[in-house]
Formats: structure tokens, sequence, C-alpha cells
């Protein structure tokens, strides 16, 4: 958002200027231009679709566009609310890039709605006052809540779930509640139940048809659902309407009044009883609307005025169907950017199918899912036991018509492309559990081409394997990106795997899996034949296991560092010297592990002394405090309990190191691939909570991992109760105390793809706990892709979790014996890397800025005040610096 | 700060020390139509670079590769800004076997004999002719 465009305050024209593009520019007040001005009213998922369908098609060079938006903030993840409550922030839900609106020139006034519009004048005033010229309008409204009429809707404690500000509003009151009642049993209403679930609540949802979610699934599937929402711990009340919220004698809520003369006690009550199209301003302007309401748009999303659009939940689509999902949302955003740019499109109505986790239940329903085809009929499969409802409808000729899925909806992705066909096995198999019955050949090869993969960007089977044979696709990443393919709701990127993979074997295509241009094997390929060989050169792993034309060869920037890694994780086991910068491990190292420190945006580097699970002395850290200031270093503390300290020009380091070695400090490894930190709540010595000395065992851990490098970097935690402060489930390996023990979760991972660990095993002793740990690393270490970290490698490797439990706790390959070796004997070979390096003046000699002129500072690295602290100088890094393109991945050259 | 103008890094080799030998060691550069003598090879680890400050202030990087052959270009990475491909790792180029330096900040792969970037046609930094002589 540019503040300079946000401020500027348009006077209305007092002629019509209807239908010329030169009266709007006057209004714009941008002499000699002629752009025309197109106000989107809402930021909401749609409307943030539709800015993004403007900027495709090259609108926003061309016209004025501004949006207002009542929430005060920019469009958010809607869908995904509820995962807020699972440790996603606000901003996380944040779609689109950051620079996206300011990038296009789109002027963006938050917390300002629309609250008028003059369709004569065509103008549009806001709430703040902003009157604004427009040639085209364009309503992504939204819908609201809708809320019964019941008496006492209005008390304390009655909250709707739509907005980041209701789920904040909710969060709030929750923490004086104990119980907490949601009306309505529909999508919605499942989700606000799940929130208030998380939030500690005992939660009851009442809905008033027989059973959940009525509009997507039948009265087995509702019955499934039941079960299983009830085995986790929510009370379900069916088939009662709500008549009263009753409160107490301040005016809050103390329960509710149901239809059939019961009570029900509740502290906090969110209605979630489906949602109404926001049309108010459409019927202030007189714009035509429904007779049940939404604004009345023609197959382009145009209004009945010419120059209004309206789309998404607000819109009474040309099928007469108002949608509340999503994707038809965004096919109308699209549609009414293709009309404004003049091409041709239509929204004509939309695929309802759905596929969703609700309370870690897996719900789908799609095409004719409640059987109101004539002469059709049900395919049942239904365990109660496991919590399994499948449903097929299949027309008299034996075309699937459509479906329900409750508790297993894995089949959903090739189901719902096979809506409309008659497949091509009989449809019991279709819905029997893997393994019953006769095996099922059905899988998405069998699809037709015109059979739609993904519904949410509306893409064929044919474009798929188009954007392979015609594009040149070869990974499922390019496809995606060619296709749109599996952007949306991601339901079907198993199906499009198969797919993509199918194409390329078909096309002769052998994907080439190999590390880079220099070899032909993967990174676990190479720690085998490092390990059996037993080879301490990279020339030699080079010249004897490389691609013909590399051996001999410099190698490059990939494999370098990565077999550098491999043979410093097994450096003690095969004879191989730790110390990673003699000889011609030297040359292998990225400048970070080069230097022992991390490289900063304009050269210098920051240095990190390891402080074990967050735990240091006073003296400690005024040794810390006092190195700073000494060399004028800028001083943060990280998010791993330690102290980073930046801006140290490479002839600084060793004397940096000198005053911290001479403390008591270690290298902490922050520029490697390696162990990073063991964070530590402070356990049961101090808190209240605490049921084991968590601090301890933290230490206990990062003195054990120091210095193991791996194929990216490894972070872990120790939280002392269940409250888990140390955030341990975010963590490569976690450990969590129990009153028994610890359990040990693995594969978290915070940054850009957030995600919980995984229990491996509970209840273990110190020494269990440390030898699962051990076998845990070393598997890893053995079998993980270069840059992959563990989150994403247990979710690669075949078996994913269940058979890295099988390994390292049962020992199915028989490997535990020697993992534990390979770790014992890295703990007995641990030496200080900074320790080791100032012992040596050999190794002292490559920490000058210039070979040239040793004690010549680089006249580059400058710093200018901010904060009572420093900060790079980047002014002085003269000259245009260039648009930055990120190569992180590049590594098929 | 950079060198005084006077300062020249361009120091003839001692008398004493002229011998073929010690004169083989030596890896000079190219610029502004002179010489200089920038460090002795025995400075270069192969497959790996060093920083130089030529007399005129400018930054050169300059590598060693396995083969014995010296390389120079300019240190400073047009992507940031930084003076650091001296900090890079080296490699060369499957297809056509270019040597390359790839920045440490962003691993954008330069031309250790051209400057050209091999990433962005339309990047380049300096190339300085090199030897050992």
């Amino acid at each position: 958002m540019a503040p300079e465009q946000t401020t500027r305050r348009n006077g209305v024209t007092g002629s019509n200027g209807a239908n010329g593009t030169s009266a709007a520019a006057a209004a714009v007040g941008t002499p000699g231009t002629a752009r025309p001005t197109i106000v989107l009213v809402g930021h909401g998922m749609v409307g943030q679709r539709f800015l993004e369908a403007l900027a495709e098609r090259g609108l926003t060079e061309r016209a004025r566009v501004a949006v207002f938006c009542e929430e005060p903030r920019a469009a958010y993840d809607r869908v995904q609310l509820t995962s807020y409550f699972s440790g996603r922030t606000p901003e996380d839900l944040a779609l689109g890039e950051p620079e996206f609106m300011e990038k296009h020139g789109i002027e963006l006034h938050l917390g300002d709605p629309v609250v008028a519009v003059d369709r004569e004048a065509r103008t549009i005033t806001s709430r703040a006052g902003r009157t604004l010229r427009y040639d085209t309008l364009v309503l992504a409204t939204g819908s609201y809540p809708f809320v019964p009429p019941v008496p006492g809707k209005d008390a304390e404690g009655c909250f709707v779930y739509r907005t980041i500000e209701d789920l904040l509003a909710i969060e709030e009151y929750a923490k004086n509640s104990r119980t907490g009642a949601v009306v309505g049993g529909g999508l919605l209403g499942l989700e606000a139940a799940g929130a208030l679930r998380g939030l500690g609540l005992e939660t009851h949802v009442v809905e008033f048809a027989p059973r959940l979610m009525p509009v997507q699934v039948d009265e087995g599937g509702g019955a499934a659902l039941r079960r299983t929402v009830e085995d986790m711990g929510v009370e379900v009340h069916t088939g009662v309407g709500t008549q009263e919220i009753t409160t107490g004698g301040n005016g809050s809520v103390t329960g509710m009044a149901l239809s059939d003369g019961s009570a029900l006690a509740a502290d906090l009550v969110v209605f979630s009883a489906g949602i109404r199209p926001r049309d108010q301003l459409a019927r202030d302007c007189g714009l035509a609307v429904g007779e049940r309401g939404g604004i009345t748009v023609d197959a382009s999303c145009r209004t009945s005025d010419q120059a209004v659009y309206a789309i998404g939940e607000c819109a009474l689509a040309a099928d007469g169907k108002v949608y509340g999902l999503v994707a038809p949302g965004y096919e109308m955003a699209e549609t009414a950017a293709a009309a404004i740019a003049g091409a041709e499109a239509a929204f004509t109505g939309a695929d309802t199918s759905t596929k969703l986790k609700l309370l870690g239940v897996d719900v789908a329903s799609f095409g004719d899912a409640h059987g109101t085809t004539e002469g059709c009929l049900d395919v049942v499969y239904s365990d109660s036991r496991s919590g399994v409802y499948k449903k097929l409808v299949v027309g008299s000729d034996g075309a699937l018509l459509g479906g329900v899925l409750v508790g297993d909806a894995d089949a959903y992705g090739m189901l719902r492309p096979l809506t409309g066909s008659v497949p091509p096995v009989p449809p019991e198999q279709l819905v029997l559990p893997a393994g019953a019955g006769a095996p099922v050949a059905l899988g998405p090869s069998s699809l037709p081409d015109e059979a739609v993969i993904c519904s949410c960007h509306n893409v064929t089977k044919g474009s798929i394997r188009g954007a392979v044979t015609e594009h040149s696709c070869t990974t499922v990443p390019e496809v995606k990106k060619c296709t749109k393919a599996g952007t949306g709701c991601g339901s079907c990127v198993k199906v499009l795997t198969t797919l993509v993979n199918d194409e390329l074997e078909a096309q002769g295509v052998s994907v080439d899996k190999g590390l880079c241009g220099c070899f032909a094997h993967t990174r676990a390929e190479l720690y085998e034949i490092v390990r059996v060989r037993r080879l301490t050169s990279y020339a030699q792993v080079l010249d004897e296991h490389g691609r013909e034309e590399a051996r001999g060869g410099d190698g490059c920037e990939i494999c370098k560092p990565t077999v550098a890694s491999v043979i410093a994780s097994l450096a003690p086991s095969i004879g191989a010297d730790g110390y990673v910068l003699d000889g011609e491990q030297a040359a292998l190292q990225d400048t970070n592990d080069h230097f022992l420190a991390n490289i900063q945006r304009n050269g210098s580097y920051s240095v990190v002394p390891r402080i074990p699970g967050g735990e240091i002395t006073p003296e400690k850290l005024i040794v810390i405090g006092e190195v700073a200031r000494d060399f004028g270093l800028y001083t943060k503390i990280t998010g791993g309990q330690r102290i980073d300290l930046f801006g140290a020009s490479v002839d600084q380091l060793p004397q940096i190191w000198a005053r911290l070695v001479d403390a008591g400090f270690e290298s902490g490894h922050a520029y490697g691939k390696a162990l990073r930190t063991v964070k530590s709540c402070v356990g049961q010595t101090w808190c209240r909570y605490g049921v084991q000395d968590s601090v301890r065992m933290a230490i206990e851990l990062e003195l054990r991992y120091r210095g193991l490098r791996s194929p990216h970097k490894l972070k872990s935690a120790v939280s002392g109760c269940a409250r888990e402060c140390a955030e341990a489930r975010g963590k490569d390996f976690g450990v969590i105390a129990t009153s028994n023990g610890w359990n040990l979760y693995v594969g978290g991972n915070g940054g850009a793809d957030p995600r919980h660990a995984d229990l491996l095993a509970q209840d273990l002793s110190d020494a269990e706990l440390v030898r699962l740990i051990d076998r845990f690393l070393m598997f890893y270490i053995r079998t993980a892709d270069r840059l992959e970290r563990t989150s994403v490698w247990l979710e690669r490797i075949e078996g994913g979790l269940d058979h890295v439990r099988d390994v390292v706790v049962h020992d199915s390959l028989g490997i535990c014996g020697e993992l534990e070796r390979l770790m014992a004997d890295h703990v007995a070979g641990y030496r200080d890397e900074w320790g080791a390096t100032l012992e040596d003046p050999e190794r002292l000699r490559r920490f000058v800025s210039f070979v040239n002129a040793p004690g010549t500072p680089d006249p580059s690295v400058r710093f200018v005040p901010e904060r009572d602290q420093v900060k790079p100088d980047l002014g002085i890094l003269a000259g245009p610096v260039l648009p930055v393109r990120t190569l992180e991945g590049s590594s098929a050259r | 700060m950079t060198l005084a103008p006077e300062t020249t890094l361009d120091r003839p080799a001692p008398a004493s020390a002229g011998t073929a030998t010690i004169t083989a060691t030596r890896v000079e550069l190219l610029a502004g139509g002179h010489w200089h003598a920038v460090c002795d090879a025995a400075d270069l680890t192969p497959g790996r670079g060093v920083a130089v400050l030529l007399p005129d202030g400018r930054q050169a990087a300059v590598f060693l590769d396995r083969a014995g052959a010296v390389y120079a270009i300019g240190n400073q990475d047009p992507f940031t800004g930084a003076y650091v491909l001296s900090r890079g790792l080296i490699g060369r180029t499957g297809r056509d076997g270019r040597p390359f330096v790839a920045s440490p900040l962003l691993k954008q792969r330069f031309d250790l004999a051209t400057g050209q970037c091999l990433d962005d046609a339309s990047v380049a930094v300096p190339a300085y002719t090199a030897r050992r002589g």
C-alpha cells in the first residue's frame, strides 16, 4: 500500500460523465492520463483473487484501482481461520505477497468500508468520508453470519465466527470460561467447535437438523461423523433448536434453553448457523437483488447496472445460486476481471464438491451427494468401529453421480473427477477399503482426459498431461506452476503427482535424481559409498563415483559442501579428520563453514557462542556484553535462546573468539548444517507446573549432539511439562516431560512451512530417550537428501513415520547397533572448532580481508547507528543493486 | 578506508629473491594496463578464492582451480552490492566445463574467465587476466 496514494482525496465532479474516460480521468486528478478507475468494495479472499486477476490481465497498469475494506487487515485465508488456534498467527494467514499492492499501484483503504453508492454520479462514499468516482465498481462484500433471532442473542459472551477479530475476541473471553456451545452443526459450526476445543473449553454443538453437516452428508455419514466427533470429547445435540440464550445477573451468558425443554449450561456461545449475502449496499443503491438475498448478476458477473459487478458470496449467480465456497468465488473473480478487460468469460455455476478435515476427521462430499437424481441407487460401505462411512450415488446407467465420504476421504481425488462417467470398475470396489475384496485396479491412468483433477483451478487431466508433453515440465512443482493445478486446496496433489510421473515415464523421460551435474547419485547413496568405502577425500569420491564428464574436474557448489558434510558426519568412523577446515576439506565448505561464522548481507559475519539449553551464568553474559561492546557488534537474542553478535569482519573473528574461548565458550555451529540449539523451559526446578528437569536434559542433549554435521540444520527443545513452553513440537526432535519420563517427538519445523512434530515414543527413561534420539538422528543423516529437513524427510520416505518408528524403535532393519556406534564415535570425536582454530597459526591465516594487505580492513564493511546499536551501511555498497532472484533449489544443472 | 593513492602493491621482487623458483609462484593480475603481483600461489587453496586490493582501491577475487589455473574477477557481488565473491565456492558447469564461482550470498554463479553471470545473461562482473609469473 502506498501511503501517499491512500491519503489522496478526490473531488467529485458535478456532471454525470457516465461515458467518458476523460471525465473519469479528471475526477481521478491525474492530468495527462486517461486511466479509468476501478473500485473494489471488500478485500476478502475473492476480492484479492480479483485484484490478482486484474494484474494478470495488465489492468492494474491501465486503470487506477482502489480497494475499500471494512476489516482492519488486508485479505487473509478465511478458510484456514481455525488454524490460528494451532499456532498460526494472523500474519501467517495473509494472502498474496506483501508487496503485491505496492507493486501494482493499488490503493488499499483498510478499516474504511464503502457506505454509499451513487450510481447516477458513479461515485462511492466511504465511512471515513472519502468520495471517489468510478468507471467500474466491483462488489465483493462477502457474507455475514446468520444469528437466529432468539432472546439473549446479544448478551455478553455471544460471538460469531467469521473474522480474525471474532477469533481474537473469542480467545480473550475463553480465558475466563469453562464451557462453550456452538449453535449450528454445519461445516463452520464444526470448525468453531474445533476452535473452542483447542482453547480448552468443554464444547457442545447444537444442530437443529437431525444430523451434523446436513448440507454435505447424508444420515449415515452424519452418524459416522457424530461418533468420531463425540469420541473427541465434543458433545453433540441434534434435532434441537436454540430457544433462548440465558443470562446471569451481570448480563453475561450462562447457557441456553433448548426446544426439547432441556437447558445447557455454557459460559460462551458461538453462532454459526449459516451465512447470508451482504447485499445491503446494493439494495440501498437500487441494484436488483434476489428474493432471498444476493446481488443478481449475469453470467459475466455484471449486476443490473452495466458498470457494477458483484462476485463471491454476496452475488446471486446466473444459475440462481449463492455460492459460499471459495473456489466458485475465485471463478467469479476471474470472470469479472475478464469481462472488465473485454474478454469472453462466463460463470454459469460451479462444482460444490468439498473435501476438508474437521476436528481431525476427513469429510468429503461431491456431485449429487444426497441422491436426488431420479432412479439413482446407493452403494454404501459403513464401518462404525473405525468411524468410516462411504456412499456413492450411481445412476441407472451405471454412471457415478456423487457421493459422501466420512473418516477416510482418500478416494476423493479419484472419485470426483470420475463424476458423470461410468467408472471402469464396479462401484462397490471403489468404496471398499484397500485389501478387501478384489484388488482395485483403479488409478489416475484410468481417468478420461477431460476429468477435472484440480477443481479449485478447473484443471483437467488433459491439461496436466499437456504440461508434460507440450510444455516440457519434468517435475510436479513445474506442472503446478504451469497449470496452477494443486495450488488451491491441495487435495489433488497426490493424484497430480501420480499423473505427472506416469506421463514422464510414458514420455521415456528418466527422472534424474542425481545430486547435481557432477553426481548421478543421491546424497543418501553418496553417504553409503563414503561409509562403506571409507573415502575421506572429495576428489576421490568425484573421480571414482562422479558422472563421467565431471571426473577429474572441480565439482560444483552443490556437491562439494554435501560431500564435505557426509565426510564430516562419518569422520570418526571412517578415519577422517573431523576438523572441517583442514586440507582439502577447506575448499569444500560454504563460506559460513569456511570462516566458522554466518555471512550477512554486507559481507560481515555474525558470531554465536554455544549456550547449552539457554542456561548462562551472569559472568558469561557479562563477557558477551563486553566483547560486543569492545568490537562494536550489534547484539540480538535469537529464537534458540542464545545471543547473536553481528557485524564482525573476517579479521576480527579470531580476536573475538580468543576472548570468548578464554571465557569458556565454544562454537555454537550457527554457521553449519549441524545441531544448532536445544531450547528449554525452566522446568521442574523452578516452575510450579514442571514434572521433569527440562534444563538438565536440554544441556545433556545439546552437549551430546553439538558439532554433528547433518543434511540440514537440526533444532531441538525440551519442555518440562505438557504446557510445552519450549515449543518442542516445532523442532526436528522435541522432548516433552511426562510424569513418567519423556515423550519424544520428531519431524517438527517452524519456518515457511510449519509442521508439528509427530510422537515417536512415550514415557521414556533418560537412557531410552538418548538411545532413540541417537538412532533417529543417524538414520536421518544416512537417508535424507541434501538440505532436506527432518519434516520433509519424514513425509517423503516410504512408509513415513511408521517406517521410521519400525527402524529406530523396533530395529526392523537390524541397523540400530550400527547407528548407535556411529553416534558414540561422534560424541567421542567432538572437538570445539573455534578452540582448535585458535591453536593453529596456519588455520588462522585465512582470516584476512585482503591477502595482499593483511591488517587492512575491508572498506566496504561499514556501519551506521540505529536504536543505540549499529546496522550495515548499505549506502556504501555503491552501484545499482540488481533485482534479486533466489536460486535456492536450482540444483538440477 | 582505501589505500593511499601513492601506496603501491606492485612491489618489485627483492633482488635477493630474484630466482626462478620464487617468481614462478607469484600470481599477477592485469589491471589498468599493468601487471600487479597480488599474492603468492601458496596463498591460494585449490577450489577457493582470496580477495586482493588493487592500487586504485578496487577489489578483485582471485581463484585457483584444481588443475592449477588462476582466475580473477571483480569482488563485488552485483546482486547484493557486497564485496564477497572471493568467498564463494568454485566449480565447473556440467555441459561446457566453464569454471565459475557461486556467490556466497544468494548463490548466483559467475564465469571465472569472462565475469558473465551464468544465471542472468544481463549481468556481468569485471574479469581480469591473471597469470602465475
